[in-house]
C-alpha cells in the first residue's frame, strides 16, 4: 500500500493532511471521472455497507451544516481529463469519532451496496487508519 | 448433523439457475441492456450464478408492469391479499429446507439460522400481515348530527423497496408482506452482494402472485437503486442500509415528495449488571449466551450487540466465563448444522472488519479472543472467515462508536446504573440495546432510559411479528415488524359527509 496522493488540509487553523489515497485509489478514481465526471466522497455510517468511502458525482449527495470537509484531493489531468478536485466529507458527530484518525483511501475487489460509483467495476474503496501523531 | 451438498452438486436439496433475469410482470425478463454480473458464494468465493444487471430502463419496465397490476391490486379485498399472503408461507414451508440452503449458499451464513431463524420468521411475518389486513378497519366520526367523517386505509399504489444483503429474505419479506398487505405492487431491488436466493424465492412462488404486483429487479446501486429511489412514479421508499445511503434516498424524495422509511443501523449497548452472577443456574447461561449473540450471522446484523458494558464488581468473573462461552463457537461449513458461525457476506465485507481489527489494536483496545481472519481449508479456503473477537476498551475509541458489522464485540466496564446508561447513550445510533438484570426495576428502567427503538430485556436477537422494530436518532426512522407498518403502506382517504339538506349558510 503506497501512499501517494495526500489531500489539501481543509480543516479551519489546522495545517496538516487527514486523508489520502494509494496509487490503486489514484488509478481508479480517474477512470471513474472519466465516466461520471467530477466526484466526492462522504463517510458512511452505520449497518452492511456502513463505515464505508461512498464516491458520488459531485451533484448527487448534498452536503450541510452538519458534514464536515475532511480534505480535498487534487486531481491530476490527464490525456483526456481536466486536473478537478474531490473533497472527502463525514458526518459532524462521526467526525468526532475519526478526529484522531489519519485515513488513507485504498481498493480492494468487492461488491459494495449503496449508490457509490465504483461498484460497477467490481471494487469497493475502502478506509484504512493509523492514528495521527497528537 | 446433516452437512447440506453444495447446490448444484450432488444430493443437493436446492439447485440454482446458471443465471437469472430480472422478475417483471410475472415472467422473467432479460435485462434491456443485455448485462449480467457474477455472484459468488461467500462460502468458497466461487461464482455461483449471474443475476441480471439491471438499469434505468429495467427498472422502468417494471414500474410499467407494477402499475398496471396496481389498477387491479390495489381495489383487491383483504380477503384476497391475506389469502395471497398466505398461500407465500405455505409454499415457502414446504419448502423451507431448500430455500434455507439455498439463503446460507447466496450469503455465507450458517445454515442452522436460515433453518431456525430467518425462513421460519419470514413465513410467520406474511402470516401475521395476512390476519392484520383482515382485521384493519377503517374508522367513522360523527362530526355531528347529520355530519360524518369516514376514514378509509387506501394503497399507496406503487413502492419501491431496496433490500440489505444481510438477511436477503427476511429483510425482502419484512417490506412485502405489509406492502401487499395494503394492497401495493411493487419494484424491489435486492443488495447486489446477494441478488440470487430471492430470485430462488420467486422461481417458487411466482405462480401465487398476479402478475406485476411483485416486480424484482437485480443490478448496483448507482444504475438500478438510484433510478428506482429516484422515481417519480413511487408513492413511497422503503430502505435498510447504511446511513450516507440513507440520507440520498431522503434527499429523492424531497424531489418527489413522498414518504421515506430508513433502517440504518447501530452500535447497540448489551449491559450486564452485576446481579447476573448472583447464582449459577439458568438465567446467568441464558446471560452468557445473550453475551455471545454478537456473533449471530457473523455479527452482520444491524442490531448487533456490538457494545457490552459490564459491571465491574463482576468483570473478572464475567469475562472468564463470556469468553470461554464464546471459544465455543464452532465455525466450519456453513451447510453443516453444526456449524454456530458462517463466512462474512462478500470480500469487502471481510476486508473492513480486518481494516477495523487493525483501527481497534492500534486505537489501544485489547484483543481477549479472536482478532484475526481465519482459513477453514480446502473449499473453504477461498471464503471469508473472520474469527469471533472480544476486544476490551473504552467507549470513546472507534470500535465503540463506529459498525463493523461483524462477529466483533467491543467491551467495557461500568461503575454504577447512572455510568451504565451514560456509556449506553453515548453513540450516534439507538437501534437495538440488551439489558440483563434479575432486578425487574432495574431492568424496567434502564430499558426506559436507553435511548433505542428496541431494547431487548433479559433476551437478545428475538424478532417475533407484533413486536416493532426501528431506530431512534441516526438509525433511522419507521417502525417494521408491526401493525403499525401496514399504515406506513397506506394513505387515509377522508370522506367528509354531509346528511343534511340545509345550505351551509355562506352563500
Amino acid at each position: 500500500m503506497t501512499t501517494l496522493v495526500a489531500s489539501r488540509p481543509e480543516i479551519p487553523g489546522e495545517d496538516f493532511s487527514r486523508v489520502a489515497m494509494t496509487q490503486d485509489t489514484l488509478d481508479l478514481l480517474q477512470k471513474l471521472r472519466g465516466i461520471h465526471g467530477d466526484l466526492m466522497f462522504h463517510l458512511s455510517g452505520g449497518c452492511c455497507d456502513g463505515s464505508t468511502p461512498m464516491c458520488y458525482p459531485i451533484d448527487d449527495f448534498r452536503t450541510g451544516a452538519q458534514d464536515v470537509l475532511m480534505g480535498t484531493f487534487e486531481m491530476p489531468e490527464t490525456d483526456e481529463l481536466d486536473a478537478s478536485e474531490i473533497g472527502f466529507w463525514v458526518g459532524k458527530p462521526h467526525f468526532e469519532y475519526i478526529r484522531g484518525s489519519h485515513i488513507t483511501l485504498d481498493v480492494v475487489d468487492g461488491r459494495g451496496a449503496g449508490f457509490s460509483v465504483e461498484t460497477p467495476e467490481g471494487k469497493r474503496f475502502l478506509m484504512r487508519s493509523t492514528l495521527l501523531d497528537s | 448433523m446433516t452437512t447440506y451438498a453444495n447446490p448444484n452438486t450432488s444430493g443437493a436439496i436446492a439447485d440454482y439457475k446458471s443465471r437469472y433475469d430480472h422478475y417483471i410482470g410475472g415472467r422473467w425478463v432479460a435485462p434491456v441492456k443485455g448485462q449480467y454480473f457474477e455472484n459468488p458464494t461467500p462460502i468458497t468465493g466461487q461464482t455461483f450464478c449471474e443475476v441480471g444487471r439491471g438499469t434505468a430502463e429495467d427498472i422502468e419496465a417494471a414500474l410499467d408492469a407494477a402499475h398496471t397490476a396496481a389498477k387491479t391490486w390495489n381495489n383487491s379485498s383483504p380477503t384476497e391479499r391475506g389469502a395471497l399472503l398466505l398461500a407465500i408461507a405455505d409454499r415457502m414451508e414446504e419448502n423451507l429446507e431448500a430455500i434455507a440452503v439455498a439463503e446460507a449458499w447466496d450469503n455465507g451464513k450458517a445454515v442452522r439460522e436460515t433453518l431456525n431463524a430467518d425462513i421460519p420468521l419470514a413465513i410467520d411475518h406474511l402470516r401475521y400481515f395476512a390476519g392484520a389486513i383482515r382485521a384493519q378497519e377503517g374508522t367513522l366520526s360523527q362530526i355531528d348530527e347529520d355530519t360524518v367523517a369516514y376514514h378509509y386505509y387506501e394503497p399507496l399504489g406503487v413502492v419501491g423497496q431496496i433490500i440489505p444483503w444481510n438477511f436477503p429474505i427476511l429483510m425482502a419479506v419484512w417490506k412485502i408482506a405489509p406492502a401487499l398487505a395494503g394492497g401495493n405492487a411493487i419494484v424491489l431491488k435486492p443488495a447486489e452482494q446477494t441478488p440470487a436466493s430471492i430470485m430462488f424465492l420467486m422461481d417458487l412462488v411466482g405462480d401465487l402472485i398476479p402478475p406485476g404486483v411483485l416486480n424484482v429487479v437485480n443490478g448496483f446501486g448507482l444504475e438500478a437503486g438510484k433510478p428506482l429511489a429516484s422515481s417519480p412514479r413511487i408513492g413511497k421508499i422503503a430502505f435498510t442500509g447504511e446511513t450516507t445511503t440513507g440520507r440520498m434516498i431522503m434527499q429523492y424524495a424531497t424531489e418527489n415528495i413522498i414518504p421515506v422509511s430508513l433502517e440504518l443501523g447501530g452500535k447497540s449497548p448489551n449491559i450486564f449488571f452485576g446481579d447476573v452472577l448472583d447464582t449459577n443456574d439458568g438465567f446467568l447461561d441464558k446471560a452468557l449466551e445473550g453475551f455471545t449473540f454478537f456473533a449471530l450471522n457473523q455479527g452482520e446484523v444491524c442490531t448487533c450487540p456490538s457494545r457490552a458494558l459490564i459491571q465491574e464488581n463482576i468483570a473478572d468473573d464475567f469475562y472468564d466465563l463470556a469468553l470461554e462461552r464464546v471459544k465455543k463457537i464452532k465455525m466450519g461449513n456453513p451447510l453443516d448444522t453444526d456449524t454456530m458461525m458462517g463466512a462474512q457476506a462478500s470480500n469487502d465485507q471481510f476486508e473492513k472488519i480486518m481494516s477495523y481489527m487493525d483501527i481497534g489494536k492500534q486505537g489501544g483496545a485489547e484483543v481477549l479472543t479472536g482478532g484475526e481472519s481465519i482459513d477453514l481449508g480446502g473449499d473453504l479456503s477461498g471464503g471469508y472467515y473472520v474469527q469471533p473477537t472480544v476486544l476490551r476498551g473504552t467507549n470513546d475509541m472507534r470500535v465503540f462508536q463506529e459498525e463493523i458489522f461483524g462477529p466483533v464485540v467491543a467491551t467495557a466496564t461500568f461503575r454504577d446504573y447512572d455510568d451504565a446508561i451514560s456509556i449506553a447513550n453515548d453513540t450516534m445510533f439507538g437501534l437495538g440495546a440488551g439489558v440483563w438484570s434479575r432486578n425487574g426495576n432495574i431492568a424496567y428502567r434502564a430499558g426506559r432510559d436507553i435511548q433505542a427503538g428496541r431494547v431487548w430485556v433479559n433476551n437478545y436477537h428475538s424478532y417475533p411479528a407484533h413486536a416493532a422494530f426501528g431506530g431512534y436518532k441516526m438509525s433511522g426512522f419507521g417502525r417494521e415488524t408491526h401493525l403499525m407498518l401496514l399504515e406506513a403502506y397506506q394513505q387515509t382517504k377522508n370522506l367528509l359527509v354531509s346528511y343534511s339538506e340545509q345550505p351551509q349558510g355562506f352563500f
